[in-house]
């Protein structure tokens, strides 16, 4: 096979992953920002919880049940949101037309943005982790090996979501970048991230079912209160991430063609 | 517009349309580039030059049509041909924050290039940026950034080089290093080089082809000394004149 002919190169992988590498080592605000948020929203939910402790019932049956919810959700959202500002950046700067000269393809761009989010996503979430340690006595890690498949379920997720959503911007331009920082929170409600997804209405549990996240959710409460690892909620997680994903990569090489077809590589704006 | 099929064509482009909604951007354009000369690709603003470039990239798919570089199919085997070809525009970026030596070594491994240091550090050499190579590419003068474009797109030693106003807005003492290096790297490796401009002083001296565009069509070819004959003018630019408010030659 000649270097031409090959289709998948974890070397043209690593040059993207590289590059925002670079990019972080020369901006420490861009470092920041990967902590701050997750640290600040755990710190919160900390103090909450040891608030609700001596009043509420359901959290003094599991204290870590509040901080694990808030940073396993932090999980799918920083991972989406990884995968969008990885992809922004490179609209930002205005560098997509050199990318795609070269023979980079279009879903070896996908395996990048994938890398630098679970970068991102580890660094951030296993930051504010580490101190709730100390802070609150509270080890997250303490969940053993069902906390790595919760992580992989909802990273899995919000890489689904980040695709979609960068394929949005590149289709419809930077003045769609918002919809990377809310289109996780519409869903939000029904991930069953605080609460069962009895607590739901009847006619929005199939909905909130049809989420990987929901089942993440269901089977860490289990976890927690019960001590008992569900496979179920495992099982359904994983089928539904495998849905999820393979829609994010058709809807992000989609809108990349469509992209090329309105010739929005060269002239990415508002 | 008859098309010249021979082994010493390497670019062959027929039949090629791009409408945008309502508009219509190229209009069946049919031309050829000779191997190891440049051609111009010239035509006032929106005459097409971009959008064609852009298609024969591969980076906007035409309506419909055929394009075929160096023997191959574009729009069939596009990565492949990817690895021969490159690009340079002043109005495409590179990563501000990046220092010159980062922007070449991701592009560098992009291309799968072995010995990518040396590489960098001739380039470097060449085009005189040794100096520089450690300074963020955004805080670089517009010089300075065009000649880090144009080691970017001189980094795979392509055959076909595109290249899209690549002196705009330099000083004269810049734009002609800038000619200067690209047509040595022609002599030195044969390569081809398409070259979009409308500086006409640039398009006399480095071009042997001209291929003249309006409103999406080719409107006239042949060497800059064939133009100046036939429309019976002393510069390209009373020729570019000319074509662009659609004066018969004389």
């Amino acid at each position: 096979m000649s270097k031409q002919d090959i289709h998948y190169s974890p070397r043209r992988i690593g040059a993207i992953v590289l590059r925002h590498l670079y990019l972080m080592r020369t901006s420490w605000p861009r470092v920041l920002e990967m902590v701050y948020w997750p640290t600040v929203q755990m710190i919160l939910w900390g103090f909450i919880t040891l608030f609700l402790k001596e009043n509420s019932h359901y959290v003094a049956q599991a204290a870590g049940i509040l901080l694990s919810a808030v940073l396993l959700w932090d999980v799918l959202f920083r991972s989406q949101l990884g995968i969008a500002l990885v992809f922004m950046e490179e609209m930002w700067s205005r560098n997509l037309g050199h990318l795609f000269v070269s023979p980079l393809r279009p879903y070896e761009m996908v395996s990048a943005l994938i890398v630098m989010s679970l970068i991102r996503t580890l660094i951030g979430i296993g930051g504010a982790a580490l101190v709730a340690i100390p802070l609150f006595h509270y080890n997250i890690f303490d969940m053993g090996l069902p906390l790595i498949a919760f992580f992989f379920n909802l990273i899995a997720m919000g890489w689904a979501v980040g695709l979609l959503v960068s394929g949005i911007v590149l289709r419809y331009g930077l003045g769609a970048e918002s919809v990377a920082w809310i289109a996780v929170f519409a869903i939000q409600p029904l991930c069953a991230i605080y609460y069962p997804v009895s607590t739901l209405p009847h006619w929005l549990q199939p909905v909130a079912w049809a989420l990987p996240a929901s089942h993440v959710f269901e089977g860490m409460r289990e976890l927690l209160l019960q001590g008992t690892f569900n496979m179920h909620y495992l099982v359904n997680a994983m089928l539904l991430n495998i849905l999820y994903l393979g829609g994010g990569i058709a809807a992000f090489l989609g809108y990349f063609r469509a992209a090329r077809r309105r010739g929005l590589l060269l002239q990415i704006g508002e | 517009m008859s098309l010249d099929t021979s082994k010493d064509t390497v670019i062959e482009v027929s039949s090629l349309y791009k409408h945008f909604d309502q508009v219509t951007a190229i209009n069946g354009l049919d031309f050829t580039a000779r191997r190891g000369v440049t051609t111009a690709l010239l035509g006032g603003n929106g005459a097409g030059k971009t959008t064609t470039i852009a298609m024969l990239l591969g980076l906007l798919l035409p309506s419909s049509g055929n394009i075929r570089i160096l023997g191959e199919d574009m729009l069939k085997h596009r990565h492949r041909l990817l690895h021969r070809m490159n690009f340079s525009s002043p109005y495409v970026d590179l990563p501000q924050r990046l220092t010159v030596r980062q922007n070449l070594t991701v592009f560098g491994h992009l291309y799968r290039l072995p010995a990518l240091k040396q590489r960098i550090a001739k380039l470097a050499e060449d085009l005189n940026l040794s100096q520089l190579l450690d300074r963020p590419y955004g805080k670089l003068s517009a010089g300075q950034k065009t000649r880090v474009s144009l080691a970017k797109s001189l980094i795979n030693e392509p055959e076909v080089l595109l290249l899209d106003e690549p002196t705009a807005s330099l000083d004269p003492d810049t734009a002609d290093a800038i000619r200067t290096h690209l047509e040595q790297y022609q002599q030195r490796t044969g390569a081809s080089i398409l070259l979009a401009s409308h500086n006409m002083t640039e398009v006399e001296r480095m071009c042997s082809d001209v291929i003249m565009l309006r409103a999406g069509k080719v409107v006239d070819t042949g060497s800059p000394d064939a133009l100046l004959a036939r429309y019976g003018r002393t510069s390209m630019e009373e020729v570019f004149i000319d074509i662009a408010r659609d004066r018969a030659p004389q």
